[in-house]
């Protein structure tokens, strides 16, 4: 069962406290929500790699000689 | 003479999904708590954790941000956020048992005015091209006139790994 541990700073005790089911279903739903974010993003570094790869074989150059214009 | 004393600490012996700091004495001037931090997250979404001062979960932290992301420097806002955020953590696609390093320093944790806090942090992971953040520091406010009582630090979608240390000091001014 997933805790949480709570450190009392006047005491010094430490205790180890089970998540509640709320803990828990919020905890699952933050984990779904940042797995959609990241295929998102994944979505996006490709498309974005895939534009570049397009302009690169338009412009006739390589990825080398662009970073070269730029520098 | 500013004088830096070790309030309490912890040393994860098995995952744990948050840390508290609970009953922080209002005897100091400042706070600085240090971690040694690693998560089970899987993907790189854990790279930062979440800050909660006193069990606040309004909208009441904002954050900004400067960081590299792979060669290129970047920086963001958040504004109005149920948490604080703090960079970085070494998430599970890390090097194997590495962890990343945090410093958070909050000044004038008991004065009756909003309360800023600034971190410091990078992970101590080997990978190569390293194409997410590697280096971030945080200016964060939290828009609260209480005094700082208690502290949570946790893994937004995962838990610290067996290991994670984490230390509170308080400084006193002279």
């Amino acid at each position: 069962m997933p805790h949480k541990v709570i450190v009392d700073c006047l005491t010094g005790e430490t205790t180890e406290v089970e998540l509640t089911a709320a803990e828990i279903a919020d905890q699952e739903a933050a984990q779904k929500a940042a797995e959609a974010e990241r295929k998102a993003q994944e979505l996006i570094a490709a498309a974005k790699a895939t534009a570049k790869a397009a302009l690169l074989d338009k412009l006739g150059i390589t990825a080398e000689e662009a970073t070269l214009l730029l520098s | 003479m500013a004088t830096y004393t070790l309030i309490s600490s912890n040393i994860l012996s098995s995952s744990a999904a948050s840390v508290t700091f609970s009953a922080i004495p209002a005897t100091y001037t400042d706070l600085v708590l240090r971690c040694s931090s690693r998560d089970t997250q899987a993907s790189v979404t854990d790279y930062y954790l979440n800050l909660n001062f006193n069990g606040d979960t309004a909208t009441n932290y904002s954050i900004t941000s400067i960081y590299n992301f792979g060669s290129a420097a970047a920086s963001d806002r958040w504004t109005s956020q149920t948490n604080g955020y703090i960079y970085q953590d070494n998430s599970a696609t890390a090097t194997a048992n590495t962890f990343a390093n945090i410093e958070i320093y909050i000044p004038s944790y008991t004065v009756s005015q909003n309360k800023p806090y600034s971190s410091f942090g990078a992970p101590e992971s080997n990978v190569a091209n390293l194409s997410t953040r590697s280096v971030s520091a945080v200016a964060g406010l939290w828009r609260n006139t209480a005094a700082i009582t208690s502290i949570v630090i946790a893994p937004p979608t995962s838990s610290f790994v067996s290991g994670s240390s984490f230390y509170l000091y308080g400084i006193s001014n002279a």
